[in-house]
């Protein structure tokens, strides 16, 4: 659990996303591959996003990949999950896919924060049911 | 297969006009906004509301709502919602609608109480949609997040500046200063935009578009007819339009605007025209780096170059390359979808009625927005002859 009390959106599953949600709860990373054009993709669907098959799997992702870029924001905002100035990072993991997520476990300073850094995954819970992925930088 | 060239100049913008305030006003809801400016819009076309026979808007809950305030029965409705650019976008749709024969005299028209926040239709996002459990948990800030991540990695991918990006908040505020209309008209620096406070860097505060209150409208008809009204056509030689995603995270691309790529090829292909056949450009600018990847994705200059194309105030009024000369969405005003005021702006530079600051000898404009985040784009290539 995040030391800061969370007072974000807390999102609820549909039935296509609850395998993702039920994943980040026990700590681990889903993805969906498809054995028809061996992708993967991210957000869950389904049916394939790149080639609309049926024959699609979930798959535990390596929970590693790059900070492709980032914002920082500084505007505490009524429910802003963490407190400001934060880093509202878009993924690119190792897989192919990228997300959104926050990057925790560094100073909030764009002369640290390279794009295409290492990083990865860590679970941080904010309900009951729900568990956001976060990524931290990899230790060196 | 019908060429879609073939509507080139087929159809004319015959009016166009704001609501009768933009600014802050809590005493106008965002309907009462719509119908001054279609008011406005028709009478600037010498066009009485019973000529009208189709009408587009976006950003309410259903598109019989706007035709029912303003006592219109219309035999063909527009509803495309893609964001700040759907105006653009229903620009081409009418477009095609009258050369299709299915309507004559279109009626596009947008109110928005952005900031009083008036009459306005409740939000968006269900707890279970896309965007709430993949993208807000994580703290978006809407468009200061999803365009500031394409700021961010052109920064690191093109070795664009703060200070560049500084340049069109300045140019644009210079053009604002002679513009009666435009909310801020005071003149600002490079250092002045740097000082301003962060909001969600690499974004100041001084490089974020206005939020206001106001409405716009403009009139499509066919370039037949459009002869015989009250003030010289405005001809639509070009259009084009693209969505490539809604969520940010979905982007195909954070070093280059992809909708936008699409979107102003085909509206040069329709044209016949390229970027050094333009005369004024109006580029939507919620944040000072969507111009600047416009310009890229448009051909106005290669990818990862808009930082030395606008520096040194070359788009101010003076400058070689006349941009967003009404002020732009960063000083005149900014209502939440502010294309339609990118078309107003054209059609008046066209036709010679913009006083102080109008473009001398202006015979072709380009208009260009931007819907979500760089998630859609529509582009049009007006003149007043071809």
């Amino acid at each position: 659990m995040a030391e800061h009390e969370y007072k974000g959106p807390i999102p609820k599953p549909t039935p296509e996303t609850l395998p993702f949600w039920e994943g980040t709860r026990r700590g681990k990373l889903l993805l969906q591959f498809c054995r028809s054009c061996r992708q993967h993709y991210f957000y869950p669907r389904p049916l394939c996003r790149h080639c609309l098959s049926r024959d699609v799997e979930w798959v535990e992702a390596s929970g590693r990949g790059r900070l492709h870029t980032y914002v920082i924001s500084m505007r505490p905002g009524r429910s802003a999950p963490l407190p400001p100035p934060y880093i509202v990072a878009i993924v690119e993991l190792d897989e192919g896919p990228r997300l959104m997520s926050n990057l925790v476990g560094v100073e909030p300073d764009p002369e640290r924060l390279p794009c295409d850094m290492p990083v990865e995954v860590v679970f941080e819970a904010i309900s009951d049911e729900i568990t956001l992925p976060r990524f931290r930088p990899v230790p060196a | 297969m019908n060429d879609f060239r073939r509507m080139r100049a087929t159809a004319a913008i015959v009016g166009a006009a704001e609501s009768d305030e933009l600014g802050r006003l809590p005493h106008k809801s965002a309907l009462a906004l719509h119908m001054e400016a279609a008011a406005n819009a028709l009478a600037d076309a010498g066009l009485a509301k019973s000529d009208v026979d189709a009408v587009f808007c976006s950003g309410r809950t259903m598109a019989n709502e706007i035709p029912e305030y303003l006592g219109i029965r219309p035999r063909f409705i527009g509803g495309t919602q893609i964001g700040g650019c759907s105006f653009l976008a229903h620009v081409e749709h009418a477009m095609a609608a009258i050369h299709a024969g299915l309507c004559e005299v279109a009626l596009i028209t947008h109110g928005e109480s952005g900031h009083s926040r008036v009459g306005m239709p409740a939000g968006r996002w269900g707890d279970d949609s896309p965007t709430f459990q993949f993208e807000l948990p994580y703290g978006t800030m809407g468009p200061a997040t999803g365009y500031g991540l394409m700021a961010r990695r052109h920064m690191h991918r093109f070795g664009t500046t703060s200070e560049q990006m500084a340049e069109v908040a300045v140019a644009t505020r210079k053009w604002a200063s002679l513009n009666p209309k435009a909310m801020h008209r005071d003149p600002i620096t490079v250092a002045d935009v740097l000082a301003s406070k962060v909001i969600s860097w690499p974004f100041h505060l001084l490089d974020c578009c206005l939020v206001t209150d106001g409405g716009g409208a403009v009139v499509v008809t066919s370039a037949e007819r459009a002869r015989d009204l009250a003030k010289a056509p405005v001809y639509l030689l070009g259009t084009g339009e693209c969505a490539s995603h809604q969520m940010p995270s979905q982007m195909p691309s954070f070093e280059q605007w992809d909708a936008a790529i699409e979107s102003g090829r085909r509206a040069f292909a329709m044209a016949g025209l390229g970027p050094a056949d333009i005369d004024v450009a109006e580029l939507y600018d919620a944040f000072t780096i969507v111009p600047m990847l416009a310009l890229e994705a448009l051909g106005f200059c290669a990818p990862g170059e808009s930082g030395a194309f606008v520096s040194g105030q070359r788009t101010a009024p003076g400058g070689d390359f006349p941009m967003n000369t009404n002020g732009g969405g960063l000083s005149y005003t900014h209502t939440g979808m502010y294309g339609i005021f990118t078309i107003i702006e054209a059609v008046r530079q066209l036709r010679g009625e913009c006083g102080e600051r109008q473009v001398a000898g202006a015979r072709t404009a380009l208009c260009h927005g931007t819907g979500g985040q760089w998630s859609a784009a529509a582009t049009l290539i007006l003149a007043n002859g071809f």
